[in-house]
This record gives structure tokens, sequence and C-alpha cells, in this order.
């Protein structure tokens, strides 16, 4: 890999959030109607408006309102105050983000737990038993709402079972066994269904490379089964596999959103659709902008990983 | 010579036909689509009870021959109300990946045809759009224009109009340097003229794969903004308000919450099955792996 392309992909990657950026503070201007008067209520008197307007910045053109925003974002990592309650939105989003990492990762342990063995015993045998079951599981994970999966494990295990807390969060510095009772929940309804997305990819990936001149040659050698699965096959589909992952965290952060809302999971995603509905835009801003770095930097890692994971990768 | 032309492409064509007649999972997620497109359209005609119509009388009735998925808590008929709620599906969903589909693969072509900034441009704008998660960009246009069926529309179009590019560009771009294409330029013929005669036409299979399962997300997109009360409001049916309706009563009720959902997840199949039954048809490289 060379320096000149991981720079010119850091470029782009700056680019993508400058851009990212704009669009969400273009969220503000965009809303019909002052977001003064949103905030006031519509009882509030003109006069009202304008004062709350100034006290805001509102009045200001929009391109030194985009400077004082991005560069408290960017020096001071300070993202403003929240409309309902003027209280710190990063001090909020600060409070929120862990819930939403560990929700993500939980749910990617998960699904690649499911995805790994599932997708390479299915392409062990095409057309097999194991390969059917494998694939109409898939299908159906691949199809299901992930907010009618969680309502139903929410049923089951909450309510019909009662093992399980239905929603809620509990840090881990409360304990383990108490974090545990609450993740697992929210975690496996995200986790089953990118466990069936990753599946299929996994097992494609397998077939591609069990098809190639070099394991049939090692098996031809007489090496065992085992031996060509694990140094040949799997060490060769680790490429796809690593894509597969780094483009599953993306959509993860989509479905944790909906999971998250779902569950009452104080993460960025209920704080998003929480701030839609409530009109608290700055609050929307910060948690979109979040979301969407974070989705940007995944992607980048992903590019990055395929040279590190296949040496015949090469960038120019 | 037009003959002969005339009779290989229908001969591809019924070949194609032939083929895909013999895919049991195309054939199964055209079969699903069909039944769901009569149900959307004469969805009125064939449900035994006015969807809004309330019975106080017969609440939370279960599952039976009088009402096939129950009732809900204001006794109106769970079966007639996701009988209506197909129309509300497909209409969202049809819409808003014939947006997407048009202004993306419009975009993409551009892209791909006249490459360097142009190409750098779009696509730079295209990966921005990209960068925003799905449904998040989608409540965020949501925030932006309001709630209801039309802004539900154009919110699911703006998020998959990245996505239609990018295919239309990888496919513009593979067919760009084919001899058909440098012969349709030295016989004189304009960008636009090639563009849409001869690059677009041997692009479509990819785009085509990429309509079917974009109909599949657009179903569950169009489920999950209405679930959250952005979507489709009351009264009217539509699967995700009925799945976050039923949700208080599944305890009571669990067809309030079951029967939506399964028609949710059989549309979207159907689509997926679809979907992936063309690709193996289209992409004969894919069929061979799988």
């Amino acid at each position: 890999m060379s320096p000149s392309y991981v720079l010119r992909r850091l470029g782009t990657l700056i680019l993508v959030l400058f851009g990212v950026s704009i669009l969400t503070f273009a969220i503000i201007p965009l809303v019909p109607g002052s977001p003064a008067r949103v905030k006031l209520g519509i009882s509030a008197t003109p006069e009202n408006v304008a004062t709350l307007e100034k006290k805001l910045g509102l009045d200001r053109p929009l391109t030194t309102q985009y400077f004082a925003w991005i560069s408290g974002i960017v020096t001071r990592f300070d993202f403003g105050k929240s409309f309902i309650n003027d209280k710190s939105i990063t001090s909020e989003v600060a409070r929120r983000l862990p819930a939403t990492l560990q929700l993500a990762f939980v749910a990617l342990l998960i699904g690649l737990m499911i995805a790994l063995p599932a997708g390479i015993i299915a392409a062990l045998r095409p057309g097999g038993k194991r390969d059917v079951t494998a694939m109409i599981f898939s299908q159906i994970g691949v199809s299901i709402p992930d907010f009618w999966m969680g309502i139903l494990l929410i049923v089951f295990f909450a309510e019909y079972l009662q093992v399980l807390p239905s929603s809620g969060f509990v840090s881990v510095s409360e304990g383990f066994i108490p974090w545990l009772r609450h993740i697992i929940l929210p975690a496996l309804t995200s986790g089953l269904i990118s466990g069936a997305i990753m599946t299929r990819f996994v097992r494609s990936a397998m077939l591609e490379v069990l098809n190639q001149d070099y394991v049939r040659t090692a098996r031809a050698k007489g090496l065992s089964e085992r031996i060509v699965i694990n140094k040949h096959a799997l060490r060769n589909a680790a490429i796809a596999i690593a894509t597969i992952v780094g483009l599953q965290m993306a959509t993860l952060l989509s479905s944790v959103v909906v999971v998250e809302i779902i569950f009452a999971w104080p993460g960025l995603g209920s704080l998003a659709l929480n701030s839609t509905l409530q009109r608290d835009y700055p609050m929307l801003q910060a948690s979109v902008l979040l979301f969407a770095a974070a989705f940007a930097v995944v992607n980048l890692l992903t590019d990055l990983s395929y040279v590190l994971l296949d040496p015949s990768v090469e960038y120019a | 010579m037009a003959v002969a032309v005339l009779q290989k492409r229908e001969s591809r064509v019924s070949e194609f036909v032939r083929k895909a007649l013999r895919h049991q999972l195309l054939m199964l997620g055209f079969f699903i689509i069909v039944l769901l497109a009569v149900v959307a359209v004469f969805g009125r005609q064939l449900a035994p009870y006015d969807p809004n119509g309330m019975d106080f009388g017969a609440r939370f009735a279960p599952p039976g021959l009088k009402h096939l998925f129950g009732t809900d808590e204001f006794g109106r008929d769970v079966f007639s109300r996701i009988l209506y709620g197909a129309a509300v599906s497909f209409k969202v969903a049809f819409i808003a990946v014939a947006i997407s589909a048009s202004v993306g693969v419009f975009l993409g072509a551009m892209a791909g045809f006249y490459g360097r900034v142009l190409d750098e441009i779009i696509m730079r704008l295209m990966d921005i759009l990209f960068a925003f998660p799905a449904v998040l960009m989608a409540i965020t246009v949501m925030a932006i224009l309001g709630r209801g069926v039309t802004n539900a529309m154009i919110a699911i179009a703006i998020v998959y109009i990245p996505i239609f590019a990018r295919v239309a560009r990888g496919a513009v771009l593979s067919v760009r340097g084919r001899e058909y294409v440098t012969a349709a330029r030295a016989l004189g013929q304009g960008n636009t003229t090639i563009i849409f005669k001869h690059i677009l036409p041997n692009s479509l299979g990819p785009i085509i794969v990429q309509t079917s399962l974009s109909l599949a997300f657009a179903i569950l997109a169009e489920a999950a903004l209405s679930f959250f009360g952005l979507g489709t409001q009351p009264p009217d049916p539509s699967w995700g308000r009925m799945l976050s309706e039923g949700r208080s009563f599944l305890r009571q009720a669990w067809w309030m919450g079951v029967f939506p959902g399964l028609a949710i997840m059989v549309s979207v199949m159907g689509f997926n099955f679809f979907g992936d039954g063309l690709r193996d048809l289209l992409d004969p490289r894919m069929k061979k792996i799988q």
C-alpha cells in the first residue's frame, strides 16, 4: 500500500466529512419556518422570535453561522445547546455514544458467530441439506424487519418467559451480568439479522475460493480437508470476509438506530429520532453528523484493510 | 441482416424466459410479487370489512372464520387493514424506487460516460449522501419535510439515489469501451444518443437487479418510517403503523403484531428472491459461484 494511496483516501475522507457537515448544517435553514419559532411555540410574538433569533445567531449570514458551528465542533468539540432544554449537546452525545458503540460491537460479534460457521459449512457442500437450511435461514433474516424482530424477541423473552428485561441500559460498571442481561435482546435483534446477511457473503466468498486451482492442488496433494479449509481456503477468503465485516458494521450502525428506539436504548440512534419528533434540530444535527462520520471512517478502514489482508491487492 | 438481428434478439429473450421459468427462487419471487400486486390493486374489492370501520363489540377478537387475522383494539378487521396496507406499501416503494432509479441512473451514467471532473464531482457527492446510515438519512429528510406518505417517498428515494448511481456508473464503465460504442461514435452519433440508445440498454442487467432489491428495502423503509410515526398517518392502515399500534397489545392480541410483520417479511422476500434470481441469470459469474 503506497503512502500516496492512503493520503489520497484520507483526503477524500476529509472532503466527504466536509460535505457531510454542510448537509447536516443545512437541516436548520431547510426546515420550514424559523427554528426560533419552533423553540418558542406558535403563541410567541414576532418580537420574541426576533430576539431569540439574534441570541441564537440565526440573523447572521448562513456562511458565518456554518463556520461558527463547525469551528466550535472541530476546535472545542462543542455542538452547541439543545433547543428543548438548553443542555450541552456535547455532554449528551458523550453520555450516549458508549451505549451505541457497545450495542453495535456486541451485535457484530453475534453476527460473526453465526455467519462464519454457517457460511463455511454451507459452502462445503453446495446444494446439500446444511447449505439449504443455512440459505433459508439467511433469506428469512434478510427479509425480516429489524423492528419486528425486536418486538418478537421482547414478547418471547421478556413477556412470555420473563427471563430478560424488555428495555433499558445498564452500564458495565454496575456489574457484568446486569449489563449482559440488558444488552442481549437488542444485540440479538441486530446480530441475528446481520448474521443472516453475512452468512450469504461468507458462503459465496468461500465457494469462490474453494473453486480455485490452488485448493484443488492442495486436495490433490492429499492434505486433510481441515488443513485445506483452514490454511488455504479461509486465509484467501479472509479479504472478502473483511470487506463484509466492514460493510456490515456500516449497515449495523443503521440497524442500531432502529433497535435503540425499540428497546429504549439510550444511544445516538434513539437521540436522533427523539430529536426529530421533538424538533430539537441542533441535537439531530449532532447525532447525524457523528453517525455519518463513523460510517465514513468505517468505510475507509474497510478499504485499507484489504491491503493488509491480501498482499496481491496493490493500490497505486 | 435486420431479420437476422431480430431473430437473434428474439432467441435471446426466449432463452432468458426459458431459464427464468426453470429458476425456482426467481419464480417464487415472481409469484409473491404478482400476488401482492393483485392485493395492492384489488385490495378494496377483496377486503371483507371497511379497514377503518370500528366494531367495539368485536374488540381483540382472535383469528377465526369471521375475522381471518382477528381484530384490533377498536374492533377493526386486521385482514382488511393488511389488504389495504399493501396498496400503501407498494405505492410508496414503487414511486420511491422509480425516483431514485431515474435520478441515480442518470447521474451514474453521466459520471461513467464523461469521466474526469464530472465523475469526481458526482461520485464524491454520492459518497457524501452514502455516508449517512439509511434509516437516519430517511429520518433526517422527514425532519426537514415533515411527516406523511409523500414525504416518506421522497426520503426513501433520496436514500437510494447513490446506490443506483454507483451501480449505473459501474455498468456504464464496463460497456463504454465496447466496439459498438466506438462504431456508433464513428457513425457520428451524439453523446446523448450513444448513452441512451447504446450504453444504457446494454447496462440494464445490474440496474434491474438493483431495482428489485431496492424495492425490498423500500418496503422495509416505509414500514420503519410508519412504525416510528413519520410515514403513513392514522387512521390509514399501513403495515408499519399496524405493528406500532399492535406493539402495546401483544400480550392480549398477538395477531396484531404478527400478521402485519409477516406481510412485510413476505413482500420483502418476494422482491429479494426475484432480484437474486435475476442476478443469477444476468450475471453468469455469480451463477457459477452459487
